[in-house]
């Protein structure tokens, strides 16, 4: 296939991320604004703006602009700098140095993108074209390799050979269960019906997790090349894709992604000659969590509640979308597949660990220095992620612990940062590698309540048809939220554990059966903080308001009467220039005393536990 | 009812078309009145118990009337230990409803949504399914609703 | 159909393929407790009550799993009691459980449960009470919807679906809010709900009873009055009086199943509207009168009419509430009084 050449090659390449969270920061006004401004300083030939899907993953720092090929990169660019930037393109200007990025332990500014921790430690694989290619070109997709897994598949492999070469990658699936992916498209291979199908699970549905709808927003074709080349090996001729409507850029892209590789002769009939056909459809999942899960994914798609169905049922690739067997793989596993059939099942499988084989994609958010989408090899350490590539905890605050998995996952506490990270590992420590979301949390963060916000959200997203899911959930957080409000009692711990085991081995799906892992392993490595909570009516973490007290320190009120002007319900006391009170009995914890006391004096504090008027 | 019944001519009728059907008529209304699921369960031959059964599982779908401006405040896990409950709570003082609630103007829906997948500009809320505004602090809140509103007194 | 042999707690059953461990155990007497499971449904697999352990499987759930040659379930390990207790403990925390008013007591499939697994009181207490305060659906006029009450084992949902082909009721909502609901949550008698109460009948508590109910003392099996169908009914009577209707499981023609006018129609039996005797119009006024002098009357207006206008002038009106063979009778009455019209009152 000839591409067409473009006519001048540019001497540098501008590089926007235009993904969901860019966009958010303003990406699309600075990419318009620096287009223009480079056009009218005469250098549009020879300095390429250019959008890409997405920012190169520290999301943190968006706007960003990346200068190829120096590869250096300014952060948090504004409409404002951008006639400064334009005209640092011209001979004899000097590069923008306020907006490199700045080491937050040091200072200093960090010119090159790979020179800043964030990107040192990561391993980029499957999200090596993610911020580079422009997703509504597929032109860009071709030049950087795009297609030619398929083409190899579809002309100079069998489908057993595709199976085999997946096989050996060791690939698991990467939304979260980690089955070896091999051996599943193996199974649909070999279910005996004409008619079969591959879905591409998009329904990221776990609260702090995005990378899903990076790959989707930032490289739609390598989903929709691994969905082919599946297709092609478990003998399917339509896919779909079952994505959340809550990510309308990645539903826009994906469709536009579809649409050219239709013309392209990607999709349809006969692709490369091979006489192999496969077609792809959106689906737009409406919203429900458990349609995470394969039964219910599927019933979803067939316009039904997705409920899932219990057990013992035959396995989804034997008995899938309108009973056809059908294969169901996670975007990020599709995503994989394309670089697998390119660079082999033995380059694959020499990153990771001995079970876990290539890399893993988290969203690292929460209380770390820098937050964004990062790709690390298997088996790296906890420490090295929130640490080395996170940065470490804001402000001085102490880590507490990190959250895996979402709602199926749990916490691991400080003592657990070395764990080397793997599907197998990360289970045995109580929390789950999940899709890839992982929330670190610090000392201002309460583990009763973190564990009461995951049973709410399963309790809402409970299917309802399970007891022990719809009833287990809410008596979990029943129990959680009497704790958060001072009204637990010393038996509820053990309760919660024994309701959490028994809820684990008998609900009827995943969901259930990982509902209670937040509450878990909550307990297991911050019983304490329970116990505080219980027996001290205190909240160290100083979030339960039920247990905790806002005061002013004597010597640090100058009497302003900022807080007692605000004071919703009247509880502070005290005239100008003389110290204030607050009445404890009166006081509902709103915390605005605390916001609104003016930093330079600092008077009010909060602190745990309930203090009595007089203290 | 005649822009159901237009919107429903595009499609066949198969019921995997419900969900896209049931998203459009959405799209198109603000909301699923009964009326429009008699005659989509009619359409796509199911009982009118199942087209409410199947309205009410998803959460994207209302069958009440939504304010002009949809207003979703992401309670995702990094929003959650960034602030989002406060987030939350700012917003429905500012709009004295509560979640799920629309103001008696028909200016603003609030409603809360498992996660927009902008974790990393954590506690975010997206406005009308498009507008993203992350990083915020209760202060900033009130910005944005005193932008919006001035907005649309502007165009009208 | 082939015989499956298979083992359960050390007893060897024989039973046919396609059957699940459940069904299979309960009709060889050994009870696994179960809620949502119904020998005239589909198996749901929601209430999770019936958990047993399969060798060298683990933990599953009877009603969902076929029996296999050579199974060796058990029904009680320390792990089936504990996941069982869980659940029935959570289903009775969520339940209006004021058991001695309820028209369901000793007939409640909850109870049933708590009996055999042994609920204890100090147990219950470490739980947090999460019953509903939902209002109570009265209006049918045959019977009453307590949500309250309501352990959501679909069995009214499959019902409705599989036995009467309507599907008034489905699943609506999610997570707790989950419950069973008519469109848009509306009372049943604003459904297309044919009253059938086929659902009544399979509510295993107290979420579906039936209005005014009253227990009877005895049973009287015999065939339903209102159409030729012929369904066998068994008639519960209480002193001297039909108090309900059941349908006759045993019955070839119905298999239990009955329709709104059979089960619920019953009221007629002892209605003070009721004619015991004939009636003969005396200026303008209905009076009682035997049936010697009320068929005599009849035949000689039917003689008059024939000398008058011809044998078509007359015209017969039969009713479904006799039977095929009385209504073949009928016409054949007529046709020998020399007319064809001949109607029916078939609109059921």
């Amino acid at each position: 296939m000839i591409r067409k050449e473009r006519s001048k090659i540019p001497v540098k390449t501008l590089l926007l991320g235009q993904g969901t969270c860019c966009i958010s920061a303003g990406a699309e006004q600075v990419y318009t604004a620096l287009k223009r401004e480079i056009a009218q300083l005469g250098m549009a030939d020879s300095v390429q703006v250019k959008r890409t899907g997405l920012c190169h993953g520290f999301c943190q720092l968006d706007p960003v602009v990346i200068i190829e090929p120096e590869g250096l990169l300014y952060s948090e660019v504004k409409v404002d700098d951008v006639p400064e930037i334009a005209r640092s393109f011209l001979p004899g200007e000097r590069l923008v140095e306020r907006l490199f990025y700045h080491s937050p332990v040091t200072g200093e500014a960090i010119p090159r993108y790979r020179d800043i921790a964030f990107y040192q430690r990561q391993q980029r694989t499957v999200l090596k074209n993610c911020g580079y290619i422009d997703p509504e070109e597929i032109d860009d997709y071709l030049t950087n390799g795009g297609y030619q897994a398929l083409r190899q598949v579809l002309l100079e492999m069998t489908p057993e050979q595709v199976i085999k070469q997946v096989k050996d990658s060791g690939l698991r699936g990467l939304g979260g269960a980690g089955f070896p992916t091999g051996r599943k498209w193996e199974s649909c291979y070999q279910a005996a019906e004409n008619e079969k199908y591959v879905v591409c699970n998009a329904d990221e549905g776990d609260p702090g997790a995005f990378q899903d709808r990076s790959i989707l927003e930032g490289d739609p074709h390598s989903v929709l090349e691994g969905m082919i080349i599946a297709g092609y090996a478990v003998g399917a001729a339509q896919g779909y894709i079952y994505v959340r409507a809550e990510y309308p850029l990645a539903v826009k892209r994906l469709r536009s992604a579809i649409v050219q590789a239709r013309e392209e002769g990607f999709l349809g009939e006969d692709i490369f000659g091979s006489g192999f056909g496969f077609d792809i459809e959106i689906f737009p999942g409406a919203g429900a969590f458990v349609c995470g899960e394969s039964t219910a994914l599927v019933l979803s798609i067939e316009g039904k509640r997705g409920m899932p169905k219990p057990l013992p049922r035959p396995r989804t690739t034997e008995v899938g979308l309108w009973n056809k067997p059908t294969l169901l793989n996670n975007v990020k596993t599709f995503a994989a597949i394309r670089w697998i059939i390119n660079k082999g099942a033995d380059w694959f499988s020499s990153i990771g660990t001995k079970k876990s084989k290539g890399t893993a994609i988290f969203s690292l958010t929460g209380k770390t220095v820098n937050c964004g989408l990062i790709e690390v090899p298997m088996g790296i350490t906890l420490r090295e992620i929130i640490f080395g590539i996170g940065g470490g905890i804001p402000d001085n605050k102490k880590f507490k612990a990190v959250q895996t998995g979402g709602p199926s996952g749990g916490v691991l506490p400080e003592s657990l940062l070395d764990t080397a990270i793997d599907f197998d590992s990360l289970t045995a420590a109580g929390s789950m590698m999940g899709s890839g979301g992982m929330v670190v949390v610090d000392e201002e963060t309460c583990m009763v309540d973190l564990a009461r916000y995951f049973l709410d959200f399963t309790q809402k997203e409970s299917c309802g048809q399970c007891s022990l899911c719809r009833l287990g959930s809410l008596q979990m957080l029943e129990i959680l939220t009497a704790i958060t409000k001072g009204e637990g009692r010393m038996a509820d711990i053990d309760l919660l554990i024994e309701l959490g085991e028994g809820i684990k081995i008998g609900s009827l799906c995943g969901l259930g059966q990982s509902a209670p892992n937040p509450v878990l392993s909550t307990i297991r490595y911050f019983r304490a903080e329970y116990e505080a909570h219980i027996l001290m009516q205190q909240c160290p973490a100083k979030r339960c308001k039920a247990l905790i007290s806002y005061y002013i320190v004597p010597d640090k009120c100058t009497g302003c009467t900022a807080c007692q002007r605000q004071c919703p319900v009247n509880a502070i006391t005290g005239d100008r220039k003389k110290i204030h009170v607050i009445d404890q009995n009166k006081c509902t914890r709103c915390g605005i005393c605390l916001s609104v006391c003016p930093e330079r004096f600092s008077a009010v504090e909060s602190v745990p536990g309930r203090l009595v008027s007089g203290d | 009812m005649e822009r159901v019944r237009d919107i429903l001519t595009g499609y066949t009728g198969k019921r995997h078309e419900l969900v896209p059907i049931l998203q459009e008529i959405q799209t198109e209304l603000g909301y699923l009145p009964e009326e429009a699921l008699v005659m989509i369960a009619t359409f796509t031959g199911i009982p009118e118990s199942e087209a409410f059964a199947i309205a009410t599982f998803y959460s994207q779908f209302r069958l009440t009337p939504t304010g002009r401006n949809r207003v979703m405040v992401c309670r995702g896990t990094a929003c959650h230990v960034k602030g989002a409950p406060q987030i939350l709570e700012e917003i429905e003082n500012y709009l004295n409803i509560k979640e799920g609630e629309t103001t008696p103007d028909l200016e603003f829906t609030l409603e809360s949504v498992a996660c927009i997948g902008c974790c990393a500009l954590a506690p975010c809320i997206m406005v009308n399914n498009k507008d993203v505004h992350g990083r915020l602090t209760p202060k900033r809140v009130r910005g944005i609703f005193s932008d919006s509103k001035g907005k649309e007194q502007d165009t009208s | 159909m082939r015989k499956i042999t298979f083992v359960i707690n050390g007893r060897k059953i024989e039973t046919n393929e396609r059957n699940t461990i459940l069904r299979a155990s309960l009709a060889h007497g050994i009870y696994i407790p179960h809620l949502c499971d119904h020998p005239d449904l589909t198996p749901f697999g929601g209430c999770r009550l019936c958990v047993v352990e399969i060798e060298g499987r683990g933990l599953t759930i009877s009603c969902k799993a076929p029996v296999e040659e050579g199974l060796v379930v058990q029904t009680e390990t320390p792990v089936i009691n504990k996941v069982r207790r869980i659940a029935a403990e959570l289903l009775i925390v969520n339940h209006h459980a004021e058991c001695l008013q309820c028209v369901r007591n000793t007939e409640c499939k909850l109870q049933d449960i708590a009996a055999y697994i042994g609920i204890e009181a100090d147990h219950l207490q470490r739980l947090r009470q999460t019953a509903g305060d939902h209002p109570i659906d009265n209006s049918n006029p045959f019977f009453i919807r307590n949500p309250n009450k309501c352990v959501l084992c679909g069995i009214c949902v499959r019902t409705c679906e599989e036995i009467n082909g309507v599907r008034v009721l489905d699943f609506a909502f999610r997570g707790y809010e989950t419950k069973i609901s008519t469109l848009m949550n509306k009372p049943i008698n604003e459904s297309v709900c044919e009253s059938c109460g086929e659902c009544v009948v399979r509510c295993p508590t107290g979420a579906l009873i039936i209005k005014d109910y009253q227990r009877p003392d005895r049973v009287v099996t015999t065939i339903c009055p209102y159409c030729g169908t012929g369904c066998g009914i068994q008639l519960g009577v209480r002193g001297n009086k039909v108090v309900s209707v059941r349908g006759d499981r045993d019955n070839p023609i119905n298999k239990g199943q009955l329709c709104v006018k059979g089960r619920f129609g019953y009221h007629f039996i002892d209605h003070p509207d009721r004619l015991t005797t004939p009636l003969i119009k005396r200026n303008g006024a209905f009076v009682k009168a035997s049936w010697d002098k009320a068929l005599e009357l009849v035949a000689t207006k039917f003689k008059e009419a024939q000398d008058r206008y011809g044998p078509e002038a007359l015209a017969g009106l039969s009713s479904a509430r006799i039977t095929n063979e009385e209504n073949y009778l009928f016409q054949k009455l007529l046709r020998c009084l020399g007319t064809n019209s001949i109607d029916h009152c078939a609109r059921l």
